[in-house]
């Protein structure tokens, strides 16, 4: 047993926050860009293509994503790809979150009056410039509250890469413990820290929520 | 040379699996139970409780809802004992899974009760029905109709969250699951079919509930 006082366990945290932070992102950016393409697949020509994006948001959202972690991490070295945990956890958070923002934002492009399609069809606007220059300008007004929400939900996701052993803060909160054996405190610290950095995030989603029903 | 999938050597362990499948069930149904109780009753605070009462219960909910699971999870299983607390592994999940659910449960209840129209308290205290009384015959089942669907796929997402409590060693579905890829040696096939069944499981459980609720809130809603 190891005796560490909290000027060296801290530190050695924020260094895995610093992990979690990174994954976070980009699971972010990797399943942002997923989504966009998602929802011009749903909303697109063919009509299959719905179809398809509804099964593919149902299978994701209804299987946990520890387990989807662990098919991307062994499945992964069947298709012939080596994985370290990073690329496993990025993988598995990007497709992971894709799914849930390809659903949030479905609300925000649901939300926006038919009219608004057959005005722009009318005019002779074809699908992709529809999007552009009608649907997405004002569904992206209503999809930034939800979509700060679901970062705290991501935050909160990334811990399970501990699990594949990504070091990020969980993981390094249980590899403290370990040396320590004093899991009450480290975390507690742990927790705190993700709380630090989720917090900011359920807060903004709140007020910006409320700016926007004023608004209307 | 191609890896060959192989889902044969997964037969010879369904009493394994299906231990796995109850130890989830019956954590997932204890921890709705409770979880839905809990929350009525911190719905209830957060609303017209005292003020530090009010504060604890929110705080308490932001306290949960920016925390992942599995740090709740750790902390309850492993810093608890500390205090002289020691949990069994399925004593900690489920204790983890409800707190988990019923901070979640607690913004959703809530919601439902500001949702119900304020002439339906005012109309019990004018027939002279005590506030407790109205609260639970009157306000209580039409919030309770206005979120069931919300209640019921947080319900389905602590169900598949559960999963993480194999990190404790609860034998649970996923546990079962790493047992048997560590005898097999076929870790992609036992974690997909193991995946299915969670699938099944979140499907089945969805089912279920929008069947029950349309029985239990006939005529109510709409």
């Amino acid at each position: 047993m190891i005796s560490l006082s909290l000027s060296a366990i801290l530190p050695y945290l924020l260094m895995g926050a610093r992990w979690t932070l990174l994954l976070s992102a980009i699971a972010f950016l990797g399943g942002g860009t997923g989504a966009f393409l998602l929802l011009l697949l749903r909303y697109g020509q063919p009509r299959f293509g719905a179809k398809a994006v509804h099964l593919y948001v149902e299978v994701l959202q209804g299987t946990p994503l520890l387990l989807q972690l662990f098919l991307v991490f062994f499945g992964l070295p069947l298709l012939g790809v080596e994985v370290s945990p990073l690329l496993a956890a990025g993988v598995a958070l990007t497709l992971y979150a894709s799914a849930f923002l390809a659903e949030i934002w479905r609300g925000c492009v649901d939300a926006i009056p038919h009219g608004q399609w057959d005005a722009s069809g009318a005019l002779g606007l074809k699908f992709l410039l529809q999007m552009r220059y009608v649907i997405l300008p004002q569904a992206l007004r209503i999809a930034v509250p939800p979509t700060v929400g679901f970062l705290t939900q991501l935050v909160k996701a990334t811990a399970l890469a501990s699990i594949v052993g990504f070091e990020e803060l969980t993981k390094a909160g249980q590899i403290v413990t370990n040396a320590t054996f004093q899991p009450f405190v480290i975390y507690g610290l742990v927790a705190a820290i993700y709380f630090t950095m989720c917090y900011p995030l359920t807060f903004c989603a709140r007020i910006l929520e409320r700016k926007l029903s004023q608004s209307r | 040379m191609g890896y060959q999938l192989d889902f044969g050597a997964l037969s010879g362990y369904l009493g394994l699996f299906l231990h796995g499948l109850g130890v989830t069930l019956v954590l997932t149904g204890i921890s709705a139970v409770l979880g839905i109780v809990l929350s009525i009753g911190g719905a209830a605070t957060a609303r017209s409780g005292p003020v530090w009462a009010r504060t604890l219960v929110l705080a308490y909910v932001e306290l949960i809802r920016n925390t992942p699971f599995i740090v709740q999870m750790f902390f309850i299983f492993f810093g608890l004992p500390s205090l002289g607390l020691r949990l069994t592994a399925l004593e900690a999940a489920a204790l983890a899974m409800t707190i988990n659910l019923t901070a979640y449960a607690i913004e959703i209840v809530r919601a439902g009760i500001e949702a119900v129209p304020p002439g339906q308290r005012e109309a019990g205290a004018a027939l002279g029905i005590r506030p407790a009384t109205v609260f639970i015959w009157v306000v209580l089942p039409q919030a309770l109709a206005n979120v069931y669907p919300a209640l019921v796929s947080q319900i389905v997402m602590t169900m598949l969250e559960s999963a993480v409590v194999s990190q404790i060693a609860v034998t649970d579905l996923t546990h079962v699951a790493d047992l048997i890829q560590s005898r097999t040696y076929r870790a992609f096939e036992t974690y997909f079919v193991i995946t299915l069944v969670y699938l099944a499981l979140a499907v089945g459980l969805r089912r279920l509930f929008a069947l029950a609720g349309r029985r239990l809130f006939a005529g109510r809603r709409n």
